[in-house]
């Protein structure tokens, strides 16, 4: 069974946001970039454990965007993934990225494929039900375990407030939330084989622009904090009534 | 044409998120001057009156079993086969677990634009919706626009106020076709976790939440009296749930919950940025800490300095005596 792991290159999470181009681009220079939390820590991680328990035969690392991103995907390479692809192109939004990820799944025969639960950058928590809906398979959605045995995934997911058990024969799209794996860290060994590991450039298939962005703004902060005096916490709740009108 | 409006009952009710979905929908609708339909499943006669006073129209009603667990793969194929019968070209979820897991998964079978999370009304530009969502966890926004003909957007919960009115829907039955929709997923069992008293947090108004300043899971009474004192719901940050001081379903921050309820309150939670990325959201926040250099109080709109376990009681018989006085 073959695992590909979607991963995006991501702003590390202490980034300081910054905009160009009159605030229609985020502002790279600088900024640390990182694979997106959800997609190491959790898919990748859980993908790797997989196939040290002589579950999966193959964990492939996708990814798209240009070439700027490669030291993100050496980082997951160093960390166990066998090899990468690399679609050679900006990652238009969630529906362009699916369809990269459905087309190359599809085409090359992955079985199960893990996407983190939403990235830290767009936050939009889509790529992994748009590239079910495109394969027509099911999708796990939030899990937080995950195991297979035979031809079968078992899995636990978030649902609101509770945790639900589910059981679905392969192939299956899930996406993976705190709780299935551990974060790791490469050591020397697999910075050292990384080098050597082959990364697919592959050009992408045609597209439609379905949404675009056309501006972004820094959040406003908040104004500075008014203290109250630990006696006067009858001041306090006068202050989230009649001010902050929250109670 | 129709805004078209997914709705979900949970523990019996109507989700508070689906009706502001309804409401959103009614303004939209009113813009393109167009009619709000509304799709229900397994919903009883209270439920859909409440989606009529929240502005549906019309409200197609689904009665079947195949629904109960709420599998994303049914539920994509019933709200397709609405959007065609209804011509619908504007699609409406909250973005919650099953508007995560629905609303994309239509939008790409559709070849339609998503914004996931929108926190505003659309602006209409000719034939594009410009719609603004949070992104880079809540540092920033966007405004994205949408330009496939037919629309999907997905509330961030608490982010719209809900108006009723008189109204009452059309209720029509509305019959699936599942044949092409047979799930492999199987639902072995579900644990439910919070009580049924409480609201989930996603979903909460008002939030008190505590960490590693309360030393131990012994300590939680004091925390548990103020939110009842409030009717809030309570929550924990990261460490605390690794811990296992309290259940991982009530860690907010990043990696947990992220909420934006009216008011949150933070007891001895230092304000690490992971979690502010999951709360920054909310409308207001305070925060109490014994240590005044504690970052999170750059980002409060009230702080109080001290100790929780002098503090926190002290709050709660503040909140029961202001309580006492409106009611």
């Amino acid at each position: 069974m073959k695992i590909l792991v979607a991963i995006s290159n991501v702003p590390d999470t202490t980034t300081k946001i910054s905009f160009t181009n009159n605030d229609t681009e985020f502002n790279k220079s600088g900024v640390q970039f990182v694979i997106n939390p959800y997609d190491e820590w959790y898919a990748l991680v859980r993908a790797l454990e997989l196939k040290e328990s002589g579950k999966a035969s193959l964990v492939t690392l996708m990814h798209v965007g240009l070439a700027d991103s490669e030291a993100t995907i050496r980082k997951g390479l160093a960390l166990g993934a066998d090899d990468a692809v690399r679609v050679n192109a900006e990652s238009a939004d969630a529906y362009f990225v699916a369809e990269q990820i459905s087309s190359y799944a599809l085409a090359n025969g992955y079985e199960l494929i893990l996407v983190g639960k939403e990235t830290i950058n767009y936050n939009g928590s889509s790529v992994g039900a748009m590239v079910g809906g495109l394969m027509d398979l099911p999708l796990i959605s939030l899990a937080t375990k995950l195991d297979v045995n035979d031809n079968n995934v078992y899995a636990e997911q978030d649902a609101d407030g509770g945790i639900q058990v589910v059981e679905c024969s392969l192939p299956v799209v899930v996406s993976c939330a705190k709780g299935m794996a551990e974060q790791r860290i490469p050591n020397m060994r697999g910075i050292m084989a990384a080098r050597t590991k082959p990364i697919k450039v592959v050009e992408p298939g045609p597209s439609e622009k379905l949404t675009s962005i056309k501006s972004f703004a820094l959040s406003p902060g908040r104004t500075a904090c008014h203290y109250v005096d630990s006696n006067n916490l009858d001041e306090l709740v006068h202050l989230l009534h009649t001010q902050a009108k929250v109670i | 044409m129709s805004v078209l409006v997914y709705t979900e009952i949970s523990k019996g009710k109507i989700k508070k998120s689906s009706l502001e979905a309804v409401n959103y929908g009614a303004k939209i609708a009113g813009m393109i001057g167009s009619d709000v339909v509304a799709i229900a499943f397994n919903a009883d006669d209270s439920h859909l009156s409440e989606i009529g006073k929240a502005g549906a129209k019309k409200i197609l009603s689904v009665k079947e079993n195949a629904f109960k667990n709420l599998d994303a793969v049914a539920l994509s194929s019933a709200i397709e086969q609405a959007q065609k019968a209804e011509n619908a070209q504007v699609i409406l979820f909250s973005f919650d677990a099953t508007g995560k897991s629905v609303a994309p998964r239509i939008a790409a079978r559709l070849k339609a634009g998503l914004v996931a999370g929108a926190t505003d009304y659309p602006v209409i530009n000719g034939n594009s919706f410009e719609v603004k969502k949070n992104v880079f966890s809540g540092k920033a926004t966007a405004i994205y626009s949408i330009h496939s003909a037919i629309k999907v957007i997905s509330l961030l919960p608490n982010s719209f106020p809900v108006q009723f009115s008189d109204n009452t829907a059309i209720v029509s039955d509305f019959s699936v076709n599942l044949d092409n929709a047979k799930s492999r997923l199987i639902v072995k069992e579900i644990k439910q976790l919070s009580s049924g008293e409480t609201v989930s947090l996603p979903e909460a108004e008002l939030v008190v939440s505590a960490g590693r300043g309360l030393k131990g899971p012994e300590n939680w009474g004091i925390i548990e009296d103020l939110a009842k004192s409030l009717g809030a719901t309570t929550a924990c940050s990261r460490p605390v749930a690794d811990m296992h001081w309290r259940p991982h379903h009530e860690h907010v921050g990043q990696t947990g919950v992220a909420i934006r309820p009216n008011l949150y309150i933070a007891v001895g939670i230092s304000g690490a940025i992971q979690h502010l990325a999951g709360v920054n959201g909310s409308k207001t926040i305070v925060v109490i800490n014994n240590d005044k250099e504690a970052p999170f109080f750059k980002s409060a709109d009230y702080g109080v300095v001290g100790d929780a376990f002098e503090i926190v009681p002290k709050l709660t018989s503040a909140i029961e005596k202001f309580k006492a006085g409106t009611n």
